[in-house]
């Protein structure tokens, strides 16, 4: 059984990392250079932690699926990222952003983790801008701040509405100032495929090459998974088209605990669906909401009417009207599934009445257009860019889609999973959002990870760790490879009739529908009942064109595929199991009168880590319980 | 819409390429061009034909993994946009496509429309960062920026490195993906001390990879999805300029010396 003791240091909160630094071994100077890291993923967490590494002497070697590590998908991120800098002298502070994460979280995080968080994020900010990040400035130089969803005070900095690349270039320059230097051995198009445990201990890779095909064997004193998030087991998300759970789900196959699977993101400002064959759906930055008043017909005859005709009175505003203190800016589960049940309710607007208006009008009048395009004109083009429809003049349409995974592979304070040196970071773990996280806070959490933690974390684990020495030929590497490339030969063999993508597309309606936005016991177990269903078509009557030993995007995308088919049985299941609605997870059944999350905090107040327990066996639920020690466990109101 | 698509085949970096010609019927005008390489493709997959390869990721414009000649023009058609963002109401009914990928020396085809462009990561290699180890760095706001400076870094920063300025360059130059690196680092106050050094090994490693001279056809800002502006050229070439030259003192003074 898994050690699920979290390794939170005791005592006062505000002390807890300081004294968890000093009470942590270290590797001595000239020892670093003798062990060999691999970090697979070159998002914020890969790349900085990647970096990082290198520069204390450490040997990297760092992996990414796309053609340069700059691609990866945090390049995305639009709106912003926080720390406690209170810069703008409204009232911000280290222990005001701990609170805010913790209960945006729904307190279904840990103490220590969050504060941690809150304590480096003024580390980052000056980090990025000694690396030349050109986030946004007031006319006297100094760095601006604006508010963003779910906070009342101005903590966020951003870069225009390209925060993510402009922070993950700054990393990904750091990490190629490293390879240059011959610190990190850098593997672009190479796909991570198995874990290699040896001993309880882990201790390398597979890859795929994905140029060549080549399957191959990685040897190493610690491994890092910053592979991200599994938001794509529902198809139509806002992340990349190559996103997918492939790393974190190999790992917890080979005993990894699995933390709140259940726990997914819906971001509230998405551009809705407008067809069949759509691919994805793009984000537009909730950074919108802080002047858009978001709205729907008061009547749904009204809903076929252009919004230019329906009188402000037949309006509802429903999030100033069910929140007035947050309004529009209310955190995004709760902005969600407002949304959602306007929608229920037959008020949408747009095709398949699955959209409400996100309006301008009112901002344009009260600053003048040239405001507004100062401060959204690029999110303005994009939308126009998709939809042919001009913001300026007719309101936005918007609806939720699926975003971001709070859940992720279970690991102690010291980032480091079940499994011993297998360390998990930025989205691909599951610590610091609870529930849900606040805007802002992802890209904080990856370079928190990345940057600050991990170098200090993984120097404790390789210090303390007796490694005897492993060669690639070892037996386990030879059944890892073994099992990569039967798994391929299998893909290819099956020659049946459906595409890889028409499942992945059926699995994610599934996915929407019965584990999305709002979930009950009788649709998960119907979700339960399918995908095994669903699974077992997919070994019968996939198709994948090609061979496994050339590129091959059908091979590649199968694999993901058939990894989303198992994980998705453990999201249902652990939503199934979690009788309660908490952030990103609403039961029906467990409401208040005016339809609020009702939190079960008696019986949920823990972390759910499940356990691999082998093929068609059903996993083992373990609890890892949550203490609040210093703040209290209210409900989380926004009205 | 029904469309006739002229596709460049190539299936492995030293195959033989060819246009391969397949029709595409009931396209409809609210697809991305991917979202209609996509159906293509599934259509392709039905009927036990190899797909149609190519890079693609974020399919929001930003992570710059896409990027085709589309009828000739790098991303296609329209100005500011990738492929992943360009939509199929831009052509009509009855359009003939002409697809191909990158061409470049620097770029060599790894299949289809995918294209080697691990020349653009070694010239950032070369110098494309301020170096900043993680942990030494003063507090945010104790260096100001000026907003114009924070501007104009950002406008240059804002380059996504997916190569259309080189596949649209007669000469098949990188200079404009280089100077957008230059730029943006080079009008910081942080990128100051590495300033001459930064343009000297990019330069110099931009030559190394095989991409042509800029000899300012201007087809680069065109193509750029972003839009990148040429000014960033000028700066990068004054850069260079008085690099060289404190380069040449420097050596006669440690000649001298």
């Amino acid at each position: 059984m898994a050690d699920l003791t979290s390794r939170t240091p005791s005592g006062p909160l505000a002390e807890s990392w300081d004294r968890h630094r000093f009470e942590m071994k270290l590797v001595s100077p000239a020892n670093k250079r003798r062990y060999h890291v691999l970090v697979v993923g070159s998002g914020l967490a890969g790349s900085s932690a990647a970096a990082s590494l290198s520069e204390l002497g450490y040997g990297v070697s760092c992996f990414c699926f796309q053609d340069s590590p700059r691609r990866a998908h945090s390049i995305a991120a639009q709106g912003g990222i926080n720390a406690a800098k209170n810069y703008a002298n409204d009232g911000d502070s280290v222990w005001r952003l701990f609170y805010d994460t913790i209960k945006g979280g729904d307190f279904r995080a840990r103490e220590a983790n969050v504060y941690r968080l809150a304590q480096i994020s003024v580390n980052i900010i000056d980090q990025c801008v000694a690396q030349g990040v050109p986030f946004a400035r007031e006319y006297g130089g100094l760095l601006a701040n604006r508010s963003f969803g779910g906070a009342q005070v101005a903590r966020t900095f951003y870069a225009r509405g390209q925060t993510g690349q402009q922070l993950l270039l700054g990393a990904y320059q750091a990490l190629e100032k490293e390879i240059a230097r011959g610190g990190v051995r850098m593997y672009d198009r190479h796909e991570m495929l198995e874990l290699v445990v040896v001993d309880g201990r882990a201790r390398g890779i597979v890859t795929r090459d994905l140029v060549s095909g080549a399957v191959e064997a990685h040897v190493a004193d610690a491994v890092v998974l910053a592979t991200g998030g599994y938001a794509n087991v529902f198809y139509l998300s806002t992340n990349a088209k190559g996103c997918n759970v492939t790393a974190t789900w190999r790992a917890y196959t080979r005993g990894a605990a699995f933390g709140n699977p259940c726990f997914t993101q819906i971001h509230p400002t998405c551009i809705p669906q407008a067809g069949e064959h759509q691919s994805k759906l793009t984000l537009m930055s909730e950074s919108l909401r802080n002047d858009g008043r978001v709205w729907v017909p008061k009547r749904r005859e009204d809903c076929a009417k252009a919004p230019g005709d329906i009188a402000e009175g037949d309006r509802d505003y429903f999030l100033e009207r069910k929140y007035p203190s947050f309004g529009n800016l209310s955190p995004r589960d709760i902005a969600s599934r407002a949304a959602k049940e306007v929608c229920d309710e037959g008020r949408g607007v747009g095709p398949g009445g699955r959209g409400v208006y996100l309006d301008f009008a009112d901002p344009i009048q009260r600053l003048g257009e040239d405001v507004i395009r100062e401060r959204y004109g690029n999110l303005f083009e994009m939308y126009e860019r998709i939809t042919a429809e001009d913001p300026y003049h007719s309101p936005m349409r918007i609806y939720p889609a699926a975003h971001y995974t709070m859940g992720g592979l279970w690991v102690d304070y010291n980032l480091m999973s079940t499994i011993p040196g297998l360390h998990v970071i930025g989205e691909a773990n599951f610590s610091d959002h609870g529930a849900n996280r606040l805007g802002a806070s992802a890209l904080m959490q990856g370079l928190a990870d990345g940057y600050f933690v991990l170098p200090y974390t993984i120097g404790d684990y390789l210090a303390s760790a007796k490694l005897a020495p492993v060669a690639a030929d070892h037996a386990e590497f030879r059944r890892a490879i073994e099992a990569v490339e039967a798994r391929t030969k299998r893909l290819l063999a099956i020659k049946g009739r459906r595409t890889v993508d028409s499942f992945h597309r059926e699995l994610g309606h599934l996915m929407w529908e019965k584990c999305g936005m709002a979930r009950n016991a009788a649709g998960l177990a119907q979700a339960l009942e399918r995908i095994p269903a669903l699974r077992a078509e997919f070994w019968e009557n996939v198709t994948v064109p090609g061979s496994g030993a050339a590129l091959n995007q059908s091979l590649e995308k199968a694999g993901r595929v058939a990894d989303f088919l198992e994980f998705a049985e453990l999201i249902c299941r652990d939503a199934l199991h979690r009788e309660e609605s908490c952030g990103g997870h609403f039961r029906e059944e467990h409401q208040t009168e005016d339809g609020e999350a009702k939190r079960d905090d008696e019986q949920f107040t823990y972390v759910a880590a499940w356990e691999y327990a082998g093929a068609g066996k059903d996993p083992v639920l373990r609890k890892e319980p949550l203490q609040f020690d210093s703040v209290h466990l209210a409900t989380r109101s926004y009205k | 819409m029904r469309l006739t698509l002229h596709v460049w085949r190539q299936p492995g970096r030293d195959a033989p390429g060819r246009i391969v010609e397949y029709d595409a019927p009931d396209i409809s005008p609210d697809l991305s061009f991917l979202e209609m390489l996509d159906l293509v493709n599934e259509r392709l997959i039905a009927k036990g034909e190899d797909p149609i390869a190519f890079d693609h990721d974020c399919r929001e414009g930003i992570c710059g993994s896409c990027g085709m000649m589309i009828n000739g023009s790098a991303h296609g058609p329209m100005k500011l946009t990738t492929a992943c963002q360009l939509h199929m109401r831009t052509f009509k009914d009855g359009d003939e496509i002409w697809v191909e990928p990158w061409r470049a020396k620097a770029f060599p085809v790894i299949w289809d429309l995918v294209v080697d462009r691990g020349a653009l990561d070694r010239i950032i290699q070369a110098g494309g960062f301020i170096s900043a180890p993680t942990g030494g760095a003063p507090d945010g706001n104790a260096l100001p920026v000026s907003k114009q400076s924070a501007d104009e870094a950002m406008d240059a920063a804002a380059c996504i490195g997916c190569g259309a300025c080189v596949a649209a360059c007669p000469n098949a130059s990188a200079s404009l993906f280089t100077a957008a690196k230059i730029t943006h680092l080079g009008v910081l106050p942080q990128g100051q001390p590495e300033r001459w050094r930064r343009a000297l090994a990019m330069v110099k490693q931009m030559d190394l990879e095989g991409f042509g001279g800029c000899t300012l056809f201007g087809e680069c800002m065109e193509a750029c999805p972003k839009g990148i502006s040429l000014d960033t050229l000028m700066r990068m070439n004054r850069d260079y300029l008085v690099a060289a030259v404190r380069e040449r003192e420097e050596r006669a003074e440690a000649g001298t010396g």
